[in-house]
């Protein structure tokens, strides 16, 4: 996909978003309301509607090749680039979704040690310690320190031996 | 004088005290690291690192944040010179002459000018702050909802009119934060309001850090690792004592320039969209224009290097300005400041100074002390910083995506809020790459649920009259500033083009 694509893609999907904001916001009253002002979704109404014209502005642009992305036939992202951020996003997600089940310092771990180890090539000395540690540290700071609970899921149990300890 | 003097002993006090000046020391050696690792800036340490600040008390907290933003300016030359890579977008202009002075193994010389000059222009910005501050304050105090508004106008104006982006592609980005900001319980009648697809996670609305660490943290980091791809190469530096003592010797010859260009920094990063980076580009410019060799800058000159540096830490102290007084943040990192202040139960705004004058002078106090702090700290470690610049980013990303994912819930201890963080980090990256800018965005979602107050609070009283805005005299003297900035960008693409009609009608 080349970066003119991209950016008339982007430009209808944002203007369909903000016509959906509209109708989302017109739910509620979006005219004046007797004794207490405009309603409450009259001002995310008619910035819906802003950014709606902005959308069209920039396709209007984009047909007459003022912008410069709509001029550009370059790749809207490079093969190289490309290689870095699919990884990245797909480690991202994997790293959210185990954190549903496997709780946040399992699914941390795991991350660190597939970011490291296979996809930055590190030794194992460095990711195995980036994998013990990193949780660790991250579990003393915002468990013993801050008091937050990170999402621990079904791996609940096994903190329970921590808990006496710190509590 | 009395009135200032005196609540500033005070702040310098507060300031000494054992927690304040903890978190003031590990806030600037974050910050120094946070400037100079290349892709990450102040912006995105303090979005990183303001959910951690909960432990502490508000006032040691925002001495924290406020001396990583002060660290980070100080930081962005380390790399900008040994590395030719600008640590930060503040830095861009310290790499003309800066990197020159490297690769001639003067690398030394560059990285005491840019510290001494951080230190002189960091200097000259608390002291203008600090005699600017109360009286504007005071000023504001007269303020109404309508004056509120129309100042929010103004802040907004600004990126339309001294951006620099694209127009409607910057509008699309202030509308949407707004828009993001409306989300959850209106705030004036309390009904449920855009509640996507019933989830109630949307009921407490999106807190600014879900949308600051996702463009700041996860956005920020894509799209560094992809732009970068990791090869660097370090110029390393050797510095003696002796050595040192005879660079800071130098300040001399451009302690002219680094004066005037703090000056200029200061008043540019005043305003919301301009701010440490536009800044410190003027700062070199003027200097290179008014010397008196320009065709040394870009080969090397210590002048091109102290000035820029000057410039940006004056700037991120002029971006405090407005948001202390007026509540109007000066730059994304301010705006950030802000909105962790809001959390602690602070409303920034002329009040600030009256109702917590403790915190507004421990504050500027800290300010003070981070200055002298960071450049003693700067020229004794510049070696180890340059070590751990080598520091690859296939280590250092995952570490700030974890920082990034945790610090997102955090706040508000949602798993919802997380998978927003990322689906906003991925879309930052995704709009950034089509040059939207991300900022205002930012800015916006801070200041949203303030600037629909003062809207329907003013439109209320005036039974729906809009030209409430412009009657108050002061609210109607700032839209019309307003209106200026609007207007400015559209007459630079139009007169041209009716110059050049008439021109073409006469000829």
């Amino acid at each position: 996909m080349s970066v003119r694509t991209a950016e008339l893609l982007t430009a209808i999907v944002l203007l369909l978003a903000s016509v959906g904001l509209m109708v989302k916001s017109a739910e509620l009253r979006v005219d004046w309301v007797e004794g207490s002002g405009p309603g409450a979704g009259a001002w995310p109404f008619w910035l819906a509607g802003g950014m709606a014209l902005t959308c069209v502005a920039t396709i209007v642009r984009w047909f007459l090749r003022i912008t410069p992305e709509s001029r550009s036939d370059e790749p809207f992202i490079s093969g190289t680039g490309l290689s870095v951020v699919v990884p990245a996003v797909g480690g991202l997600l994997l790293l959210l979704i185990g954190s549903h089940y496997i709780g946040i310092y399992f699914s941390m771990a795991i991350f660190l040690l597939l970011f490291v180890r296979f996809f930055g090539r590190h030794g194992w000395p460095m990711s195995i310690a980036l994998t013990i540690g990193g949780p660790v540290v991250i579990f003393l700071f915002f468990e013993w320190a801050l008091k937050v609970p990170l999402p621990k899921a079904y791996s609940e149990p096994l903190f329970y031996p921590i808990y006496d300890l710190i509590y | 004088m009395e009135t200032i003097l005196e609540p500033l002993m005070m702040g310098l006090l507060e300031a000494f005290q054992p927690v304040n000046l903890a978190m003031l020391v590990i806030g600037c050696i974050v910050g120094l690291f946070v400037g100079a690792m290349p892709g990450l800036g102040s912006v995105n340490g303090v979005a990183i690192l303001l959910p951690v600040t909960f432990l502490v008390p508000p006032n040691a907290a925002i001495i924290f944040l406020a001396a990583i933003y002060y660290g980070a300016m100080y930081g962005g030359a380390v790399s900008s010179i040994t590395l030719g890579i600008p640590g930060a977008s503040t830095a861009v202009a310290t790499v003309f002459d800066g990197r020159p002075l490297a690769l001639a193994g003067k690398g030394d010389q560059a990285l005491t000018a840019a510290a001494i000059a951080s230190f002189i222009g960091g200097t000259i910005s608390v002291v203008l702050f600090t005699l600017i501050a109360p009286p504007l304050a005071d000023f504001a105090l007269a303020f109404g909802p309508p004056e509120e508004f129309a100042l929010m106008v103004l802040a907004f104006a600004t990126f339309i009119g001294l951006g620099g982006d694209d127009i409607p592609k910057t509008i699309f980005s202030i509308l949407i934060g707004f828009v993001l900001a409306a989300v959850g319980l209106d705030i004036i009648s309390g009904q449920p309001r855009l509640i996507f697809f019933d989830m109630s996670g949307f009921y407490h609305g999106i807190n600014f850090l879900v949308l600051a660490i996702g463009i700041y943290g996860i956005g920020e980091m894509l799209w560094t690792m992809e732009s970068t791809g990791g090869a660097m190469k370090v110029h390393y530096v050797k510095t003696t004592f002796r050595t040192l003592i005879e660079n800071i010797k130098r300040v001399k010859t451009y302690i002219g320039s680094t004066v005037f260009s703090g000056v200029l920094g200061y008043i540019v990063g005043v305003l919301p969209a301009a701010g440490a980076t536009p800044g410190s580009l003027m700062a070199y410019g003027m200097t290179k224009t008014f010397s008196k060799d320009p065709a040394s800058f870009g080969k090397g000159n210590v002048a091109g290097v102290a000035a820029p540096e000057s410039a940006n830490n004056a700037a991120s102290t002029g971006a405090m300005l407005p948001m202390l007084t007026l509540g109007i943040p000066g730059s994304p990192t301010t705006a950030i400041l802000l909105g962790g202040m809001i959390i602690w139960g602070l409303r920034p705004g002329p009040l600030l100074f009256i109702e917590h004058p403790d915190f507004v002078w421990s504050l500027i106090g800290s300010m003070y002390i981070a200055n002298v702090f960071t450049v003693l700290v700067n020229l004794a470690f510049i070696p180890i910083f340059v070590r751990v610049l080598t520091m690859p980013f296939t280590i250092l990303a995952p570490i700030i995506f974890i920082l990034c994912v945790v610090g997102g819930f955090a706040p508000t201890q949602t798993m919802h809020d997380v998978w927003l963080m990322l689906l906003f980090g991925v879309c930052g990256y995704w709009l950034r790459k089509l040059n939207y800018p991300v900022a205002p965005a930012v800015l916006a979602i801070v200041l949203g649920p303030l600037a629909e107050r003062s809207l329907r609070q003013s439109l209320l009283s005036s039974q729906g009259e809009l030209s409430i805005f412009v009657e108050r005299p002061i609210s109607g003297i700032i839209l019309l500033a307003a209106a200026i900035l609007i207007v400015l960008p559209i007459l630079r693409i139009l007169l041209p083009k009716l110059r050049g009609a008439q021109s073409g009608a006469t000829s």
